[in-house]
């Protein structure tokens, strides 16, 4: 997993809420068996036409923002399935960040598996940044996660807050699984104890 | 209020499982949370099967872990032949690969025990109370009607829970939602968890492990808590859970993997354990009169635009915030006008089943509706049984032919329309009356109109060719 420790980058403006994960990455998209690959058909049935066409009004169709590395979300952005092609397919993209309002649990869970920094933030520093993506390719907003900040492009400074194990898993772009595999003995010990106290198990 | 929790403190139904699985805790409050049930089907596995290989890592607790293909499979007889679609067909064939080299629990998609993998995790007594229960798959939810954490996970978890048979899990927040006093007649389960999520939004439970208890719950058959459980998630909780009682002790007996002799004695005493205590302390408290329930359906495109069906579709300016904007975009792709009463919108299809709906008791009370009916003119309507043996069961009570007498298809086991990766899907603009749990843009395929609703209302609304007042059909036979 790539490390994350800060990025400079274009922010597509997104105020739809409840953008759910069948609009980021649809189910005829999900019967792939590798995790690469999926950022063409990110946002797909917003962002082409049944005829396969780019709809022009689309923000990751317009020249400003093709290149965006960063999304400013409504609320409640990733609910839905638990489908981490939603994350794959935003990182293929070339996003690496997400900041919106609040996220859907499993969608939160699932970025930082995938070296994506979702952010919240309140409503009012939300509108701030929307309007600042809304500049498009002209601003570069900056995501600082050792000093947990965001930057608008006009230099206006707002602290986020983050657990700090997925803080330091990011930074240093650690796979969890290893860590667990660590704990190996701790595991084996809860299990001999089950035997006893869950025996059905 | 996460994080640890005093011994002898009064402590909730999340708190004593959670408490229960813990095989190390940081002192930020980070766990390593055991994992009793993993389930595993073909589409949110193949990347982590890939990622053991690649790693060289085994599954640690084969014997543990359980596989069923279900997103993908064709719900035609033509089945056993093999599925048309490439892709599809690929998926499947890893996921019987994976499942034969690793030495999992794999039910293959012509067995008969195969199903929708949250109807054949309780079915086969794999879900017991107690229990932490995980599967790539955000219905996972569904298993909290046992009073089983029930969850689901993106891929890398389930490459991590493969791996170690943990998660890294942080305490979420306890939610309580009260249903009281009886339901009316006409008005169920998927009445329940809709009308919460309309009450606190897609949203509402995010952060939140919900446990639904009051008169009206208690009341609820193990299907019809399993209704409410799946739906958690559309409310945005990790899970929902519901108390195990005799009820639940009652549906387990007997499974293939229940506990069985001292095993279940010992097992039964621990289950009458896992309860809220009194005075436990809950962080959110919703309470909803069972009175006040209606029969209801979705008008938009997020499961919380729900309204009793004698209500009207509602105007974006009815909104406020970020909501005007998505209920504008949602009545434009459901083709609606404000004002329009719910029960004068008409529809092509009716759909019958997924994991929210499909159990045996939901075809029953379908098939009750329908029964001496046929669907109105222009209607097609598909049933779909949620596994084998609920066909089978299905069959053996004649509810076949009263479907197949009233005009329906009659299927075999998947998930079928209800995330159409499958041949099962909608054409655009068409607009169904569907039992599932989604009514997401494109769901049920591009273009698709989906209502959401009670298998009552679905087969009411299939008889008279727009949604109805399954009330009015109740009255007729009376």
């Amino acid at each position: 997993m790539d490390k994350f420790t800060t990025l400079t980058g274009i922010a597509a403006p997104m105020p739809l809420v409840n953008i759910d994960t069948d609009m980021i990455i649809p189910k005829q998209f999900l019967k792939t068996i590798h995790r690469s690959g999926l950022g063409k058909n990110l946002f797909d049935e917003m962002r082409y036409d049944a005829q396969g066409h780019e709809i022009p009004d689309f923000v990751l169709n317009q020249p400003a923002w093709r290149d965006s590395q960063i999304i400013v979300a409504g609320d409640n952005f990733g609910c839905g399935s638990s489908r981490e092609h939603a994350p794959w397919a935003l990182l293929d993209f070339g996003i690496r960040c997400v900041i919106s309002t609040s996220f859907a649990d499993i969608f939160y869970n699932n970025c930082f598996k995938n070296g994506i920094l979702p952010i919240v933030m309140p409503p009012e520093v939300v509108d701030v940044l929307m309007e600042d993506a809304k500049k498009g390719a002209n601003a570069r907003m900056t995501v600082d996660l050792e000093n947990m900040t965001v930057t608008t492009s006009d230099g206006q400074s707002f602290p986020f807050e983050l657990d700090p194990f997925r803080r330091h898993c990011l930074l240093n772009g650690l796979d969890d699984i290893g860590l667990t595999m660590e704990k190996a003995p701790a595991i084996d010990a809860y299990e001999a104890q089950m035997a006893q106290s869950r025996p059905w198990v | 209020m996460t994080g640890n929790t005093n011994a002898g403190a009064p402590r909730t139904l999340y708190d004593k499982i959670f408490d229960a699985h813990v095989v190390e805790r940081s002192e930020d409050g980070t766990c390593i949370l055991y994992i009793d049930r993993h389930l595993v089907h073909e589409v949110t596995s193949p990347q982590a099967f890939e990622g053991l290989r690649m790693a060289g890592r085994k599954v640690r607790r084969p014997d543990q872990t359980i596989a069923v293909p279900d997103h993908n499979v064709p719900t035609t007889p033509d089945r056993v032949d093999g599925i048309e679609n490439p892709e599809g067909r690929i998926q499947v064939a890893e996921l019987d690969k994976n499942a034969r080299e690793f030495g999992l629990n794999y039910y293959p998609m012509n067995d008969i025990r195969q199903g929708i993998v949250h109807i054949v995790g309780p079915e086969q007594g794999w879900t017991l109370p107690g229990m932490t229960v995980v599967c790539g798959d955000s219905h996972t939810a569904t298993h909290g009607a046992f009073g089983a954490l029930a969850h689901g996970i993106g891929t890398s978890e389930v490459e991590h829970v493969l791996a170690t048979q943990t998660l890294i899990q942080k305490k979420s927040k306890n939610m309580k939602v009260e249903i009281t006093g009886k339901l009316r007649p006409g008005v169920t389960a998927k009445d329940i968890t809709l009308s919460v999520i309309g009450a606190t939004g897609t949203a509402g439970g995010t952060g939140y492990v919900i446990e639904y208890c009051g008169e009206a719950i208690r009341d609820l058959s193990m299907e019809g808590r399993m209704t409410v459980c799946n739906m958690a998630i559309e409310g945005g909780a990790r899970a929902g859970l519901i108390a195990p009682d005799e009820k639940t002790f009652e549906y387990v007996k007997g499974r293939p993997h229940a506990p069985k002799g001292a095993a279940w004695e010992a097992a039964v005493a621990w289950w009458k354990t896992l309860f809220s205590d009194e005075g436990a302390h809950w962080d959110k408290v919703v309470t909803i009169r069972g009175e006040d329930i209606a029969p209801v359906v979705t008008w938009g495109t997020s499961p919380e635009d729900v309204l009793p069906i004698t209500g009207k579709v509602p105007a974006p300016e009815d909104f406020e915030g970020g909501k005007v904007e998505a209920a504008r975009r949602s009545l434009d792709y459901m083709g609606l006008k404000p004002g329009t009463p719910l029960n004068e919108i008409s529809i092509d299809a009716v759909f019958i089943g997924s994991c929210t709906n499909g159990r045996i008791e939901d075809l029953r009370a379908a098939a009750g509706i329908l029964k001496g009916h046929r669907l109105a003119p222009g209607v097609r309507g598909m049933v779909v049984p949620g596994s084998g043996l609920v066909r089978m069961q299905a069959e053996e009570e004649g509810l076949d032919k009263i479907f197949i007498d009233a005009g329906f298809e009659w299927r075999l086991a998947g998930c079928s329309m209800c995330l159409g990766m499958n041949p099962d899907q909608l054409a655009p603009g068409e607009r169904c009356a569907a039992t599932s749990n989604r009514n997401f843009e494109g769901r049920m395929g591009r273009g698709g109109r989906t209502h959401l609703m009670s298998p009552v209302m679905a087969a009411a609304a299939g008889i008279r060719g727009h949604l109805t007042d399954v009330r009015e059909l109740l009255a007729e036979t009376v």
